[in-house]
């Protein structure tokens, strides 16, 4: 087995995901098939390679630079319209802090 | 609708019909025909018939209306639209009404274009094959029984079904090849950075394109001509400058080096083989010079893609959290538990596979061993590319090793289902141009597409390949 049921909870918590008991049995499995494919990788010698995180392009440092200049951003009103909950212009979450 | 953007043009400018005659029965048969396929989410009637108004008096004011004048376009429910609900084929999102457009969707509005609605796709674009949406699978119109591919199902569905002229979709390891093939229609996957992804809902940002579907190639270079072009909105948009793409569709590919991998005829589908051998035959007939070539890591690239394709998942699906955009869960408790919950309830069960991975290859103690590793092996994929194109001018091969499935067939073996995106992951991972066009249909009646790939930026070399098969083979 490359992951546990036990990895699989640990992995759930760091990506704030409530999975149930059914869930983390299936994800156990499925995981364990995708990671064992993954595992083909290292039949490559990659210790010369330099990582590719980006697809790059020969550019001006500064190519990607604009003026520095105000422009208008969303409103208090638009940006909070999608909000779950929301009040006094702001997001609203539960509470954080106890007095 | 068999309109094409030069039919549509032609009509326009000799008044045989309005932009907004046209748009009204594109909307009504779009919205007849929908319970078919599911392939549209949202319609925009008001959206439309302002747009094609605007384009009407234009043309009655004598100026010109745009490059895609009246033209109907449907738009893949992961590119944001103003004020038209955006979904992502998820219930976390199933009210969010953006509160801006796409840059890609400003630029085919200002052209005149006509944004029908929103079409069905995969949840976030996460899968092959449409099933995956949370407002249910799309239907192939070719072939009701079966799968319109994924994720960009819908945009897919809409062309083949003829419910809009154009629409886009969005790719990051095939989501509009592989149903371009499916559907038998055109799809492009431009180099990675020429469309702006300003406005695409971000799924792995180093692999996200936006790209068109349409009819005949002719359509999807010229849609793809108002999209690219550098946008400071996006900081990834290339400022190279944009070739004129129709200009050089000539028809004449005489002399041009076609590159076949072996790789890519491993394990396909024996009528999926015979029509890609059948349309490399036609291109040798068009006075194509055909070589074969190696792109040796091609069967690592399926473990590469879905390293770093979940890794960057994982990080942009942190925002769907319950507080700005999202549903939240109503069993919500403390903070911490309103997360999981809203995440657990919100998310599909393939979401949830891909943020478990993604998670689990950048945590401590796996980051060197995945994500790590997959990025060099990246790097391998790439430069197989650049090796071949310095010996060829495009590489042809297959896009899918099968044609479309029945609906459920592959649901219950997630691995084997990322396997099947073999022959397009790796266009994405090298952010090489890329697109399906029709090569004709399998015995059963069943669509298949034939894949061009191209170097860096040369989407016009690509264009030509695939338009100079399209004169010979429809």
């Amino acid at each position: 087995m490359k992951i546990s049921e036990q990895e699989v909870r640990r992995v759930a918590e760091l990506a704030n995901l409530a999975l149930t008991e059914d869930e983390v049995v299936r994800m156990t499995r499925d995981l364990d098939g995708i990671l064992g494919h993954m595992d083909k990788l290292n039949e490559l010698d990659t210790s010369a390679v330099e990582p590719m995180s980006q697809v790059l392009y020969d550019a001006e440092e500064t190519a990607t630079l604009r003026a520095d200049v105000e422009r208008k951003t969303l409103s208090n009103a638009d940006a909070i319209a999608n909000a779950a909950v929301s009040g006094q212009g702001y997001f609203k979450v539960p509470r954080v802090i106890e007095k | 609708m068999n309109h094409t953007i030069d039919s549509i043009r032609t009509d326009l400018l000799a008044k045989k019909v309005s932009a907004e005659e046209i748009a009204r029965e594109a909307l009504k048969f779009a919205e007849a025909e929908n319970s078919k396929t599911n392939a549209y989410l949202t319609f925009a009637p008001e959206r439309a018939l302002a747009a094609a108004q605007a384009v009407d008096r234009k043309i009655a004011a004598g100026e010109d209306p745009g490059p895609l004048a009246g033209v109907p376009i449907a738009i893949k429910d992961v590119i944001v639209t103003r004020g038209l609900r955006t979904t992502c084929g998820s219930r976390m999102l199933e009210n969010y009404i953006p509160p801006y457009d796409a840059t890609a969707v400003i630029r085919i509005e200002q052209a005149g274009g006509v944004l029908l609605g929103k079409t069905n796709c995969d949840e976030f674009a996460m899968g092959s094959s449409n099933e995956n949406s949370a407002f249910g699978p799309v239907r192939n119109p070719v072939a009701l029984d079966r799968v319109p591919g994924g994720s960009s199902g819908g945009s897919a569905a809409v062309i083949a079904q003829g419910t809009a002229v154009l629409s886009l979709g969005s790719d990051t390891g095939g989501s509009i090849r592989q149903p371009a093939s499916f559907c038998g229609v055109t799809g492009v996957t431009p180099t990675y950075g020429r469309v702006s992804r300003y406005g695409l809902t971000a799924f792995a940002s180093s692999l996200d394109h936006i790209g068109p579907f349409s009819r005949t190639v002719r359509d999807s270079a010229r849609l793809l001509q108002v999209m690219a072009g550098r946008d400071e909105m996006d900081s990834t948009s290339a400022s190279a400058p944009v070739p004129d793409y129709v200009a050089a569709l000539d028809g004449n590919i005489r002399g041009m080096k076609i590159g076949i991998p072996k790789e890519y005829f491993d394990g396909l589908a024996i009528d999926t083989g015979d029509l890609i051998q059948a349309a490399i035959g036609k291109l040798q007939k068009l006075g194509c010079e055909i070589r074969e070539i190696r792109l040796p890591h091609t069967a690592y690239a399926v473990g590469c893609y879905y390293i770093i394709c979940t890794a960057e998942a994982s990080s942009n699906l942190a925002r769907d959290d319950g507080v700005r955009y999202t549903t939240r869960s109503s069993a919500a408790g403390t903070l911490q538990e309103m997360y999981r919950q809203t995440r657990d309830e919100g998310f599909g069960a393939e979401c949830k596979r891909r943020i478990m991975l993604g998670t689990y290859v950048l945590s401590s103690g796996y980051y060197d061993a995945y994500y790590l590793k997959a990025q060099k092996v990246r790097a391998l994929v790439a430069q197989d590319y650049a090796q071949a194109f310095a010996q060829v001018d495009a590489i042809v091969g297959p896009v899918s090793p099968f044609p479309a499935f029945k609906l459920g067939e592959k649901v219950d073996d997630p691995t084997a289902m990322y396997l099947s995106d073999i022959y397009t992951v790796t266009g994405d991972l090298a952010g090489i141009p890329c697109m399906s066009v029709p090569a004709g249909k399998t015995a059963e009646g069943l669509p298949v597409g034939l894949q061009v790939l191209a170097n860096h930026f040369n989407e016009t070399t690509m264009f030509r390949v695939a338009d100079a098969f399209e004169r010979v083979s429809s």
